[in-house]
């Protein structure tokens, strides 16, 4: 890619969220105003690098996008109405799309931008529909860019955002931010929305891993920007703080091969201690304004735990049980009932672990989950009982399908062999 | 990639430790700072003191030798900076030119070193 054409992509990048926003002010319809602003587009990539990249790049564009609104309001109408009559009408409408989305270009409020993201989080649409969707048009990525994070075809993901597109306009849903008890609720959609596009970087194994990390960063420039678009909204800020700690180990999370290490073994001093720090403080900020008991602040908490540590074994286990137990009142996941073994484990020692384990091991949706025995596999390392502990290891391996974890696995069986 | 953008001020490497900055071109700084933090890219920033505040701390052969500001060798210094998250070299130039700053001033973008 030439000089040019990455700086207007990055333009594009810097400019694009507020340009769709500002143009579905005036459209009322994100599908359109997506359009309007790729046109826009289109004619930035034709045209600048003749003409060198403008002084206001974003004006540029919303002029640009205006003229093809125009364009192709009157083509439209050109079909629909052959009457002489409907010229002065045309005139008008022409006048009036021209007056708004000037008005549009002038000031692009930041309610557009916290409209475009919640429309692209309706609940309407499928959940991948609404991970395309922002990423595309509230991370300014391209098809092609989403479609290798997701390591999905690039013309699968085009049909997924033209169906969410087609949806929404099918729907029609009004370009606007729900207020009141509506908020709360379609807020949970949009911050599920961001930490999927999180985890979606964060647990990144296979494929191009940099493309597929980098959604981690975008993750987390959607949280910083709905915490300062909903400053008042506690979850917002619960969302932003776990990523924060957890992104914040990044560096800690792979050896120099590429294996896995898990928290315990991470050696703490990679860790990003800035990030940790900004973590701590918006969770500091969703516990003051009320947020303190959300699913995300629990976590977060529990992250800060672990962050706050020095070793593996200061850690405030504890604590953590205790965060666990609270996390379980709101959601009874088998998943978090596991985790909280393992922190009973550590708190209490490996037979109290052992026992909140064998407390949840006939959930169903354990059954085929490789970290059950794999955690029993520990615990039972820890309490001398190693042929079991060799039996549910060997049980772990045969069921991850994750070659890093295979690879870690096998390690640990390797090294109980040896012990009896 | 976290960028971070160093700001060069004019004539602020002679400048008297406790210079008031104008007013104006604090509030045009703050809107640029919001804009920043709107578009989810700041991760930090920091005005610093002119080097008339400031002293050096000089290695030679092991020892240091510490200068009291200003030092009459340095031709510009750095009065503040930025630290954002970005997905390009390009995409940090572009934030850099949408800074207010005056004539002549300079902003140098710097990538910062990444571990992993």
């Amino acid at each position: 890619m030439s000089d040019i054409h990455k700086t207007i992509e990055a333009v594009w990048k810097i400019e694009s969220t507020r340009l769709i926003a500002g143009i579905a002010r005036v459209t009322r319809d994100i599908g359109i105003a997506e359009e309007l602003a790729q046109d826009a587009l289109v004619a930035a990539l034709e045209q600048w690098p003749e003409e060198g990249i403008p002084e206001k790049p974003a004006a540029w564009l919303m002029t640009a996008a205006k003229r093809r609104a125009i364009d192709s309001l009157r083509r439209g109408r050109m079909l629909a109405q052959k009457h002489g009559e409907i010229g002065r009408e045309l005139e008008f409408q022409q006048q009036r799309l021209s007056a708004a989305m000037d008005q549009a270009l002038d000031q692009v409020i930041d309610d557009d931008v916290l409209r475009l993201i919640f429309t692209a989080c309706h609940p309407v649409l499928a959940v991948e529909g609404r991970v395309a969707l922002t990423l595309r048009l509230a991370c300014g990525l391209t098809t092609a860019e989403i479609a290798r994070a997701f390591l999905v075809p690039e013309k699968t993901l085009g049909q997924r955002i033209f169906r969410a597109k087609k949806t929404l306009a099918e729907a029609h849903v009004p370009f606007e931010s729900p207020r009141g008890d509506e908020l709360r609720q379609r807020l949970e959609s949009v911050l599920s929305v961001v930490y999927l596009i999180f985890n979606e970087g964060y647990t990144a194994t296979c494929g191009e891993e940099w493309m597929r990390a980098a959604l981690c960063d975008d993750a987390l420039r959607l949280g910083r920007m709905l915490a300062e678009l909903l400053p008042e909204e506690s979850g917002v800020h619960s969302l932003l703080a776990l990523m924060e700690l957890q992104a914040s180990r990044t560096a800690a999370r792979r050896g120099p091969t590429g294996e896995a290490v898990l928290l315990p073994e991470q050696d703490r001093s990679l860790w990003d201690y800035a990030q940790i720090q900004r973590g701590m403080a918006a969770l500091h900020r969703a516990q003051k304004l009320g947020g303190g008991a959300h699913s995300y602040a629990l976590q977060a908490a529990i992250a800060a735990c672990h962050a706050r540590a020095n070793t593996a074994a200061e850690t405030d286990w504890e604590r953590i049980v205790l965060l666990y137990d609270a996390l379980l009142q709101i959601s009874s996941s088998p998943i978090v009932a596991l985790n909280r073994a393992v922190a009973v484990g550590m708190a209490q020692g490996p037979a109290a672990g052992l026992h909140a384990l064998d407390a949840i091991a006939a959930e169903p949706a354990l059954t085929n989950y490789h970290l059950l025995p794999s955690v029993r596999g520990d615990l039972l390392v820890k309490l001398g009982r190693y042929a079991e502990a060799r039996e549910e290891l060997q049980r772990a391996i045969a069921m991850t399908e994750n070659r890093r974890e295979h690879e870690l696995l096998s390690k640990k069986l390797k090294q109980a062999m040896f012990m009896d | 990639m976290r960028f971070m953008m160093m700001v060069i001020p004019k004539g602020y490497e002679m400048a008297a430790p406790d210079v008031v900055p104008d007013a104006k071109a604090v509030a045009k700084m703050m809107e640029y700072n919001k804009n920043l933090q709107k578009a989810g890219v700041l991760l930090g920033l920091d005005g610093l003191l002119p080097p008339s505040a400031g002293a050096r701390v000089a290695f030679t052969d092991g020892k240091a030798t510490i200068t009291d500001g200003p030092f009459a060798e340095v031709k510009e210094t750095i009065g503040g900076y930025w630290i954002i998250q970005v997905r390009s070299r390009e995409e940090a130039i572009e934030w850099a030119k949408r800074a207010p700053m005056a004539n002549n001033e300079i902003i140098e973008v710097r990538q910062i070193f990444e571990t992993a």
